[in-house]
């Protein structure tokens, strides 16, 4: 019987399996951040068992709210830095060289495909897009992950999700995210792994790939994950041309992972995105989304350009592409945060940072900040923002405040206007 | 180390517990546990019910449908174990409360309708106790007046997650 990218993922690093559909897994590595890591180093303490499994497979950063903004956060930041000098975790990453943790470790060369991956983050599915399998999981999972180096997963079921057809200009991965949730709503993926495949996937870089697997947790999914290819290969290179001799051999290597044709899908679906114009949310649920088009004219307080999903420089690019030469609208508060500094560095060197300062935007340094409206951009009661963000729950960046979700384009034109608003880069006529 | 699963009971007579009801978002910034332990149902809206009075040395809780619901917050079941609470008995939960309970060594034991109402209607007004059996899978429950004994079932890796105390113990005895 044919297996899927998990199945084989998880046949690699099943170290026991206990119990009927109780598969314990073998960790490549353990992400923490400031918020959930704390507790379970507390417990850990409590228990008498402080320790560690493998301090270099353990990576951590400060990335919520830094720099910290009250004595609550201050202290989850220094319970987390004490913890990681104690244990000698020499890649943990404080504020000067801190960035949101799923763009940051990526771009240190932390990720490799067929991985297994933790962190007590829901949007830990996005190192997935690199052909890991990589899942968000509570205090208590984190903690054994951090003790053993060991995670409980049920077996997985996995959804193939194909992605056709040729996009038009204007549209991005975030838009086709948005679709796939839409199509399969919020409770779609429960439970399972979805496999992105397709042309349109193939030809994606990185940084738009991390954007699909990034929202695969919307649809429910454990993780989302794409089958590593010379685009994978290429942004890795740097970090393991040590290990393999071409690139070739690298991706001959990777590919062992790569599903058997005969693999058994617990669902499937194909979508094609020739047609597909820029989409946005409109409630508070994720698959709550409709065409930029007929949202037309809803007016915005407050524009958000950052975080995990949306944050990379080529998010910034677009960004800036659109904002070059104009100034946003005098009602709208524009916040822009490079998700690492090597991305913000590289947003100063092109002259990207000096072009969003320029048509007003707010620049802040790498960090989650307003995505879940700790710090950095809180919304009042009754505000309204514009977000290449991942969620848009009530309340998620401000209590009382609604958030629309939109590629890093759609955001900058709605800046200017003031409302949300199509780019000029989407050339179609808009449908009435 | 296994918990004791026995004591006074709190009963819940509603369905759709939800996280938020068992401990308030804004305590997610908590780094100990035992920082939660004054707000367990605090913002919990239910006739007659007084958190302060009413949680005091309860151990055991009985409630309706999907408790749980809402949030994956390890905080709910924490919540209740800093009060000694380390049983809860419904009709059912939400998944992801439910693996957390046992997760940390705790029991969500589900029953049939029937058998929830029945232990409503013939304990809900008294001072019951309520004693787990694990081995045998049974509870027992005791009011003044008179005992009932009701079976239930849980599988295998959930009997040893609590025979070991949780999830952390268990994995550090077999990996
Ligand atoms: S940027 Fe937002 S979604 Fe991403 S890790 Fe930070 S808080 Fe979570």
């Amino acid at each position: 019987m044919g297996k899927t990218i998990a199945e084989k993922i998880f046949k690699a690093h099943l170290k026991d399996k206990p119990f009927k559909d109780v598969n314990v897994l073998n960790l490549d590595r353990v992400f923490c951040h400031e918020i959930t890591t704390p507790m379970a180093i507390q417990d850990l303490m409590a228990r008498g068992k402080d320790r560690v499994f493998d301090p270099d497979k353990i990576k951590a950063v400060i990335d919520h709210v830094s720099p910290a903004k009250d004595s609550k956060t201050a202290m989850q930041g220094k319970i987390l830095r004490e913890w990681a000098r104690r244990h000698k975790i020499k890649d943990f990453f404080d504020i000067g060289h801190n960035g949101v943790c799923h763009a940051l470790f990526p771009e240190k060369g932390f990720v490799r495909p067929g991985f297994v991956i933790i962190m007590g983050d829901s949007h830990t599915c996005t190192h997935g897009a690199f052909g890991a399998f990589a899942a968000g999981v509570g205090t208590t999972d984190l903690e054994v992950g951090i003790l053993k180096g060991v995670c409980a997963f049920k077996t997985p079921q996995t959804y193939k999700i194909e992605i056709i057809g040729k996009l038009a200009s204007g549209v991005y991965a975030k838009d086709i995210i948005l679709k796939v949730i839409k199509e399969i709503s919020v409770n779609g993926a429960t439970n399972m792994v979805i496999e992105f495949m397709g042309s349109i996937v193939d030809e994606m870089s990185m940084d738009q790939r991390m954007t699909m697997s990034n929202m695969a947790v919307e649809a429910g999914a454990t993780s989302g994950i794409i089958l590593p290819d010379m685009t994978t290969v290429e942004y890795l290179w740097p970090f393991i041309n040590k290990e393999y001799k071409t690139r070739k051999d690298a991706l001959a290597a990777f590919s062992t992972f790569k599903a058997d044709d005969d693999a058994i899908y617990a669902k499937q679906k194909t979508i094609d995105v020739t047609d597909l114009e820029p989409l946005t949310t409109f409630g508070y649920k994720p698959d709550n989304v409709k065409p930029v088009s007929r949202m037309k004219g809803t007016k915005i307080n407050q524009v958000y350009i950052g975080s995990c999903t949306n944050g990379r420089l080529e998010d910034l690019k677009i960004a800036a592409e659109i904002l070059d030469g104009h100034t946003i609208s005098p009602h709208v508060r524009g916040i822009v945060s490079p998700a690492t500094p090597k991305i913000f560095s590289q947003a100063l060197e092109q002259g990207i940072i000096k072009i969003f300062m320029d048509s007003g935007f707010c620049v802040t340094n790498p960090t989650c900040g307003a995505c879940l409206g700790m710090s950095n951009g809180v919304l009042a009661d009754g505000e309204v923002a514009a977000s290449t963000t991942n969620r848009n729950f009530i309340g998620r960046m401000g209590k009382g405040g609604m958030v629309h979700l939109m590629s890093p384009a759609t955001a900058a034109a709605s800046a200017i206007a003031g409302e949300i608003s199509n780019s000029g880069l989407f050339c179609e006529q808009e449908k009435s | 180390m296994m918990k004791k699963f026995n004591g006074k009971t709190l009963f819940i007579d509603r369905s759709d517990i939800n996280t938020d009801e068992i401990i308030p978002a804004k305590y997610l910034t908590e780094i100990e546990k035992t920082a939660l332990k004054p707000h367990l149902f605090e913002d919990l809206k239910l006739d007659g019910f007084n958190p302060e009075m009413d949680i005091k040395e309860k151990a055991v809780i009985v409630s309706r449908e999907n408790f749980g619901c809402g949030s994956s917050r390890e905080h709910a079941p924490w919540a209740l174990e800093v009060n000694g609470i380390y049983v809860v008995i419904a009709q059912s939960f939400a998944r992801i409360f439910r693996q957390n309970m046992f997760n940390g060594g705790m029991l969500a034991i589900e029953l049939s309708c029937d058998q929830i109402d029945s232990i409503f209607d013939g304990f809900k007004n008294s001072s019951t106790q309520i004693s787990v059996d694990i081995k045998a899978c049974r509870i027992m429950i005791q009011s003044k007046e008179q005992t009932k004994i009701i079976e239930f079932q849980i599988s295998e890796f959930d009997k040893a997650l609590i025979n070991t105390g949780g999830w952390v113990e268990y994995a550090d005895v077999y990996y």
